[in-house]
């Protein structure tokens, strides 16, 4: 069984956290600084790859060659998004910060 | 305690860590941190799906994740700040296609195949799949392996008309008959593909910012998507704080230009044939030696650099900081104006001036600069073109017009380094050159710079 399943019954409240989540997603970002577009952008990014745990679960569930071969692929796409995006932005922001120690 | 009450507690606390995290990335002295807090949530997250899980398949997980784990840190490693638009662009990809994967294993493992839990399918799979093809084509476009232009053919609208109705028809079906056969789903998958190419192939480099940020909502709302069609509040709640954010800075980007979304994803603007007409007659062309360029800048008490894409092309941030601090340690004030869609990402003049370690203070922002222009001695225009094209304030008939900018010809002298007259990216005559306080520096940005540099230090 898939672990985190949460179906019928709970389908209200997944609507209900997406849309409180929307909510808190546009007053979280309203005021950003141009400065920081890029790396709240690529951070932004790194999160999108969220994925990564449906990947797993879907290895995880795979009973199937071909499911397996699905699930392994996406795992190796998040993992790209994810470790490469946080890199990314972690590099980008001590570009940023090294620059304030130095003034 | 019930692994499942467990699993998602821990899911809960990783999205406050993400949360945490996205608000910190907006302020500059947290956001370090707040990507590391954010990074924490998301290691918690796969954690404890890893653990608590019922996984079968452990090796491969671990074999996938090592192997992304490898790419992804080398390629954000070593990637070079001038690509970071691919490099984004590409991770967003990666994000669409794991959505559509995993979309895809639901459909075909899943054991419930109830309307709710296909539509979602559904639209991971769209969405996903859009997302890729998009981020590969905007890549694409981004590196140079695909022509920058805009790219229009005859029937386009027709074309993504029929696209749209067969991905429709495709959807409908398969939802009212998810026990059969492959087909639908396949052709739901291919016709995804194409529309993320056809969606935009037809936009031009210089709206490439606003497709960025639209193109990583997307990303987003594609795994919120999964994140249903799975029955995962974590992939839901995360989707769609990344959906959301990248709608606001889609929504910032598109104020910038003064267009609305819907103009620079359907309008082709490049492709625009402007009508050579000069609003305000024509003037002269002014061409200034370095030297001359050099005596200008050796007397100026206020210099305000605005770069522009041919900055990051020309790589010329480290020879702009260079000549920077040579006009700082000659008494003049220097600061650089930064237009919010300067470039072809968000804030992608901000990432390359700060690797070639321009203080972060000295970044300006657009509507700060402005106020103050009118009492700058000189405004160097590097690589920029529409983002400081009075047109927009003056030419009713330009079709930038009413696009805020920055007023560099306010200061008392401009000078433009530019390589020819060539029109920008948006296609449109550039005012700004004729004006009787500009100087045009023609040659490669960062050779100009250089020789302006040595000018400096040979005295």
């Amino acid at each position: 069984m898939d672990p985190s399943v949460c179906r019928d019954a709970c389908l209200v409240t997944m609507l209900l956290v997406l849309v409180l989540a929307v909510f808190l997603g546009f007053e979280v970002i309203s005021k950003v600084p141009s400065r920081l577009h890029t790396p709240l952008m690529s951070g932004a990014n790194a999160i999108s790859g969220i994925t990564l745990v449906g990947a797993v679960i879907t290895v995880g569930a795979a009973e199937t060659t071909f499911a397996t071969v699905l699930g392994t692929l996406a795992v190796i796409f998040a993992t790209i998004n994810v470790i490469g995006g946080y890199t990314v932005t972690d590099r980008m922001l001590g570009m940023f910060k090294t620059k304030e120690k130095k003034k | 305690m019930d692994r499942i009450l467990l699993i998602n507690l821990v899911y809960i606390v990783a999205a406050v860590l993400f949360i945490i995290g996205l608000k910190m990335l907006t302020s500059q002295e947290h956001a370090r941190r707040g990507n590391l807090i954010s990074s924490a949530g998301m290691f918690l997250a796969v954690v404890i799906t890893l653990i608590g899980g019922e996984i079968i398949a452990f090796h491969w997980i671990i074999i996938g994740v090592i192997a992304g784990g490898i790419i992804g840190g080398f390629a954000a490693r070593f990637v070079k700040m001038t690509q970071m638009p691919e490099m984004v662009a590409l991770f967003n990809g990666f994000g669409g296609i794991a959505s559509l994967l995993v979309g895809w294993g639901a459909y075909h493992s899943g054991s419930e195949r109830d309307l709710f839990t296909m539509t979602t399918t559904f639209l991971a799979v769209l969405i996903g799949g859009v997302t890729f093809t998009g981020s590969m084509t905007a890549w694409g476009k981004l590196s140079g392996a695909v022509t920058g232009k805009p790219v229009l053919f005859r029937g386009q609208m027709i074309v993504n008309g029929i696209l749209f109705v067969i991905i429709l028809l495709s959807g409908a079906l398969f939802l009212m008959t998810p026990w059969a056969d492959y087909s639908f789903f396949a052709v739901l998958v291919v016709c995804s593909l194409i529309l993320g190419v056809m969606a935009v192939i037809p936009i031009g480099g210089a709206d490439m910012p606003v497709v960025i940020s639209l193109l990583n909502s997307y990303s987003g709302i594609a795994a919120c998507a999964a994140g249903f069609a799975i029955g995962n509040n974590i992939l839901i709640v995360s989707g769609a704080l990344v959906g959301a954010s990248g709608l606001i800075l889609t929504n910032v980007m598109c104020k910038a230009m003064n267009r609305s979304l819907g103009n620079v994803l359907f309008g082709g603007f490049g492709a625009v044939k402007e009508v050579k007409k000069a609003a305000g007659g024509r003037g002269e062309v002014k061409p200034v030696s370095a030297q001359d360029a050099y005596y200008i800048l050796e007397a100026a008490e206020s210099v305000v650099f605005v770069p522009g894409y041919g900055m990051a092309v020309a790589q010329a941030q480290h020879a702009l900081r260079e000549l920077g601090e040579i006009l700082e340690e000659n008494g003049a004030e220097v600061r650089y104006a930064i237009h919010p869609v300067a470039g072809r990402m968000p804030g992608h003049m901000n990432v390359l001036l700060a690797e070639a370690d321009v203080p972060y203070e000295k970044l300006i922002e657009m509507d700060e600069i402005n106020r103050s222009i009118a009492s700058v001695d000189v405004c160097v225009v590097v690589g920029a073109n529409d983002v400081v094209n009075p047109a927009a304030r003056e030419d009713r008939n330009s079709s930038i017009y009413g696009m805020p900018i920055i007023n560099a010809d306010a200061a008392h002298t401009v000078i433009v380094l530019k390589r020819s007259l060539s029109p920008g990216f948006a296609g449109i005559d550039n005012p700004l050159f004729i004006k009787p306080n500009t100087r045009m520096l023609f040659g490669d940005a960062k050779s100009s710079i250089e020789t302006l540099t040595a000018e400096f230090k040979q005295t």
